[in-house]
């Protein structure tokens, strides 16, 4: 394999390279950077922090194992000892953590490779990655429109080609949009089963951290490594994460619910023609369609918002100036400083959804807002409990339109909120979800489908997500008459 | 009209654990600033807290001893404000789901026992510490330390139960004795292991209704808890005489100064925005846990000055000093299992408490100087008269520096225990050979005479004779004299 193309390996690939010593491990680490990086980064802006020395002491201290020399993107709301974590949040300027997080832990100790911080929407708040105090990622398919978000520098770099896969983090969907708008597979995991230890909160009982990747064998791989208890983070969940070393099983008898209700309101027909195309794939793959009524609604968005600002409101109180980040160099007092240097130091849309946290536990509206929210998100985790007695899986639009172009929905933050109605419900009901690429839309323009499973269903979403990469590609052949000949090997 | 107060206090108790509430960091007291500090109790973005189960057992103990309702299922909650010294701006406690509910505390004031009710107990974590420190020509500055940060605590909330800072300052005591008594705290004040606030409110004699309340907080003594209290109950006494409201308000006592200073009143009051900690999931008790924590809770201090009273015969003071620590309590208790409990009781409580409160040290280091049995066998040798008080007190001395039992350290010392009758009375008729004019006047009725008699009996055996024995020997003597008897033996001083 010539070094030229090394970026274009599946992570599984790439690792088995450095392993069989076919390439170094910062042959394989900085591949990314030497081909597409080059040509790509400055356009997309997909990575706020990189070092090109640090990731060289990264792949010299890399063990030769399962990710052997495989650069990853980390989104930079999770803690870096040798990055800044800053959430790309001016209040966190220069903040570099003194550990690592435990999924950079683990991915570390698997052999991988910090390719670059990924950019992404300040705090995680967000649906563009335009809300970044570096400026905003570019969808690398269309540079005059959105990557999607809040981890849109994560999706986009692993779209180009900077990385293989990348980490990033799924509070309300933030992982399985931007892969859908990037044309990558993005998996929110079920929640508790991906340490949060170093992912620097946005709403504690949502968030989780979530994989992108290429392929869906890539994304087990990844998955395997990564997931499983840590006495760090108490919420993480107890006993063994669940095996996914089946990805490749097929989805042959799966019942895969299709919603026949409400859905198709305000959705893009593109978006419409994506899901029809993927139920049909799954169903020559020997899959059954099940319907079902999609449950949540615009009572999910209430509640969603709610309890995840009501969280973020107390999670962001720490960032006050006093001991790390930016702190306001000319306060007169104690209450100045604090106002200052959270005023300057959170973008808009921060402060929008402190503000709104803050009313919602405040005395008085506390029983109304808060307790009320948390009673609907115990009955809409009823509610899924109930869709999957009688589906394996269940299909959804990821979001409603293909990707906007910037700046189209900034002036309306409230619209940009409704376009999470499709994957929050996973995080109310703390269910692993996924998102996979289907054939692109007219003019190019990726098109992903979601999937959502039980707890504890990666398994089964990966199964899914491999059957749909297997159809995907056949498609492509079927449209295709350039498919070049089996030559035999020997001549 | 006149007033009565009604004063409900919340005690924070530091428990002696190694680790913190929610984290690993050492717990200890006294470290270099910001030494005992970590991502998760400096609260640095991305660091989760887990509770520290040791500082859960610690609090289903001593909610046990209260006989608290202990909690299967509670759940901590962060409560919120924008301070420098704490980290995360909020601090993680318990607030409508505390680990135990109700319960009292026994107190003993003045000789009469009564039980204060309690509302919760709760755990929390402390914050750091905030110093000013002045510095002429400097700008003013803070410092911060953060050792304290993430210190485990648990919180006691009284009801509304105190009439008078006197009560108030016994509950402290009490509590103090308890907590040390169990091995939850070390419930020093002075260290902040033990801190106290107390809420403040006046209302007419026999009213139902409460009045308008106060905080007072940094009451961080029993001293300062009684003259805080009385401090406020002044001022708000002279306020409601003048014809005047209370105002809702929050205040500081500076002890050294007796004066009060208002922090905050109403118009600032905190919306603590309290909402459940959802990095932290339900904190069970497991019954398991529960009934371990029954099988190891030792017998209760009030329990065992009761049973010190029943068995050894201690007066109700005296057993209540002897268990104002649990290794005095053991101490003694060994004593009296070899010597008469009253007199060990009086021999711990008069000879022991000194010479500790001599040498500022603990019962343990005494003990392990002098064990229980050691001092219990002298002990049980003076209550058989065979050594006498002051002899007995040289012995203890002797104790206390030398190795050896009582009879090696007698022989060491070249002295002999003159206890028995016939040690004594040839000295008996010596004096009394020696001092005819005095034996002369206490036959004539000069009763006095007989101390003189005594002292000279002391004096020839070097202070080794045991007085009420030498006395008992002389009167008997004196007696037979009296009656004409020529001298000789007499019944009952048989050999």
């Amino acid at each position: 394999m010539s070094g030229g193309e090394l970026w274009r390996l599946p992570a599984r690939s790439l690792a088995e390279a450095v392993r069989a010593g076919t390439c170094t491990a910062l042959e394989a680490a900085s591949a990314g950077w030497d081909g597409p990086g080059a040509r790509w980064e400055r356009d997309v802006h997909a990575i706020a922090h990189s070092d090109s020395e640090v990731r060289a002491a990264g792949a010299g201290a890399a063990p030769p194992g399962p990710l052997a020399g495989v650069p990853v993107v980390v989104k930079d709301n999770l803690c870096t000892r040798d990055y800044p974590t800053t959430c790309c949040s001016r209040i966190l300027a220069g903040y570099q953590p003194p550990y690592d997080a435990t999924v950079v832990r683990r991915l570390r100790e698997a052999g991988g490779v910090i390719s670059g911080k990924g950019n992404m929407d300040e705090f995680a708040m967000g649906s563009s990655t335009e809300y970044s105090c570096y400026g905003p990622t570019r969808n690398p398919h269309d540079l005059a429109r959105v990557p999607g978000g809040s981890s849109g520098g994560p999706a986009a770099a692993v779209a180009y080609g900077l990385a293989p896969l990348a980490l990033g983090s799924d509070t309300g969907g933030s992982v399985r949009q931007p892969a859908a708008f990037c044309g990558v597979i993005g998996l929110k995991p079920t929640y508790g089963r991906l340490s949060r230890y170093g992912l620097v909160a946005f709403a504690s009982s949502f968030d989780q951290v979530g994989i992108f990747g290429r392929h869906a064998g890539d994304v087990a791989l990844l998955y395997a490594l990564l997931a499983g208890p840590d006495p760090l983070d108490a919420t993480s969940r107890p006993g063994p994460p669940p095996d996914v070393s089946g990805w490749d099983g097929g989805v042959e008898g799966l019942r895969i619910g299709w919603p026949a209700n409400l859905w198709r309101e305000g959705v893009d027909a593109e978006v419409v023609a994506g899901l029809e195309e993927a139920a049909a794939w799954l169903e020559r793959a020997g899959a059954r369609r099940v319907p079902f009524d999609f449950l949540p609604g615009e009572y999910a968005v209430a509640t969603y918002y709610l309890v995840a600002t009501a969280e973020a409101s107390s999670n962001l109180a720490r960032f006050d100036g006093m001991r790390y980040g930016y702190r306001d160099p000319e306060s007169p007092d104690l209450h100045a400083l604090y106002t200052r240097s959270r005023s300057a130091g959170f973008g808009a849309e921060v402060q929008r959804r402190i503000l709104l946290g803050t009313y919602a536990l405040s005395a008085g509206y506390y029983d109304e807002y808060y307790l009320t929210a948390q009673r609907a998100r115990a009955r809409i985790r009823r509610e899924y409990e109930a869709a999957f007695s009688r589906c394996d899986l269940l299909l959804l639009p990821v979001a409603p339109t293909l990707p906007f172009r910037l700046g189209e929905k900034l002036q309306d933050p409230l619209e940009m909120y409704l376009s999470d109605i499709f994957t929050l419900g996973a995080n109310l009901a703390g269910i692993p979800g996924l998102s996979a690429p289907v054939t692109p839309a007219a003019g190019g323009l990726p098109r992903g489908v979601q999937l959502l499973g039980p707890d504890d269903g990666e398994g089964l979403l990966l199964r899914a997500a491999r059957a749909l990469e297997v159809q995907g590609a056949r498609a492509r052949l079927e449209r295709s008459h350039e498919v070049e000949f089996a030559w035999p090997t020997k001549r | 009209m006149a007033h009565e107060a009604v004063i409900g206090l919340e005690c924070h108790i530091q428990l002696r654990t190694r680790s913190k509430m929610f984290c690993g960091c050492p717990a200890e007291f006294g470290a270099a600033p910001d030494a005992n500090v970590c991502p998760v109790c400096l609260g640095l973005p991305g660091a989760l807290p887990r509770a520290n189960h040791a500082a859960v057992a610690a609090a289903v103990r001593l909610g046990l001893a209260l006989g608290c309702e202990i909690r299967g299922e509670s759940a901590f909650a962060r409560k919120h404000y924008f301070y420098p010294d704490s980290p995360k701006n909020y601090q993680i406690t318990q607030y409508d789901r505390p680990i135990c509910v109700g319960g009292s505390l026994p107190v003993e004031i003045a000789g009469v026992e009564r039980r204060y009710e309690l509302e919760r107990l709760h755990l929390e974590e402390d914050s750091g510490k905030s110093s000013h420190p002045v510095r002429a020509g400097d700008r003013p500055f803070s410092l911060l330390d953060f050792n304290r940060a993430g210190m485990p605590l648990l919180e006691l909330v009284t009801e509304p139960v105190f009439r008078e800072p006197a009560e108030c300052a016994a509950f402290l005591a009490a509590l103090r004795r308890l907590v040390r008594w169990l091995d939850v705290s070390d419930g020093d004040m002075e260290k902040g292991q033990l801190r106290c606030d107390a809420n403040v409110s006046l209302r007419p004699a026999g009213a139902a209704a409460l009045g308008v309340k106060t905080e007072l907080k940094n009451l961080n003594s029993i001293r300062g808890v009684e003259k805080g209290l009385a401090a406020e109950i002044a001022r708000q006494r002279r306020l409601l005489e003048a014809g005047g409201p209370v105002g809702q308000a929050t205040l500081l006592y500076d002890v050294e100064h007796d004066r009060l200073a208002v922090l905050r009143s109403k118009e600032d009051a905190h919306d603590y925005r309290y909402f459940p900690e959802p990095d932290l999931p339900e904190l069970r008790v497991e019954d398991s846990v529960l009934e371990e924590a029954r099988a190891g809770l030792p017998e209760l201090p009030w329990a065992r000055a009761a049973r010190f009273v029943a068995r050894y015969g201690l007066s109700a003071c005296d057993a209540s000093v002897l268990c104002e620590q649990r290794e005095l309590a053991d101490y003694y208790e060994a004593c009296a299992a070899v010597a008469e409990g009253r007199l060990a009781g009086s021999w711990v409580m008069t000879e022991v408490l000194r010479v500790l409160h001599e040498r500022a040290g603990s019962i343990g280091d005494f003990a392990a100087r002098v064990p229980a049995v050691r001092l219990g066998g002298l002990v049980a040798r003076v209550a058989a008269k065979e050594i006498p008080g002051p002899l007995a007190k040289q012995v203890f001395a002797w104790m206390l520096e030398e190795e050896g039992g009582v009879d090696e350290l007698l022989a060491r010392h070249g002295v002999r225990a003159m206890g028995a009758a016939t040690d004594l009375r040839p000295l008996v008729l010596e004096v009394l050979g020696e001092h005819e004019g005095a034996v002369a006047q206490y036959l004539a009725g000069r009763s006095r005479t007989l101390d003189f008699l005594v002292g000279q009996v002391m004096k020839k055996s070097r202070g080794q004779a045991a007085p009420q024995v030498v006395q008992e020997l002389l009167a008997a003597e004196l007696t037979r004299r009296a009656a004409g008897e020529a001298p000789g033996r007499a019944p009952g001083f048989a050999p």
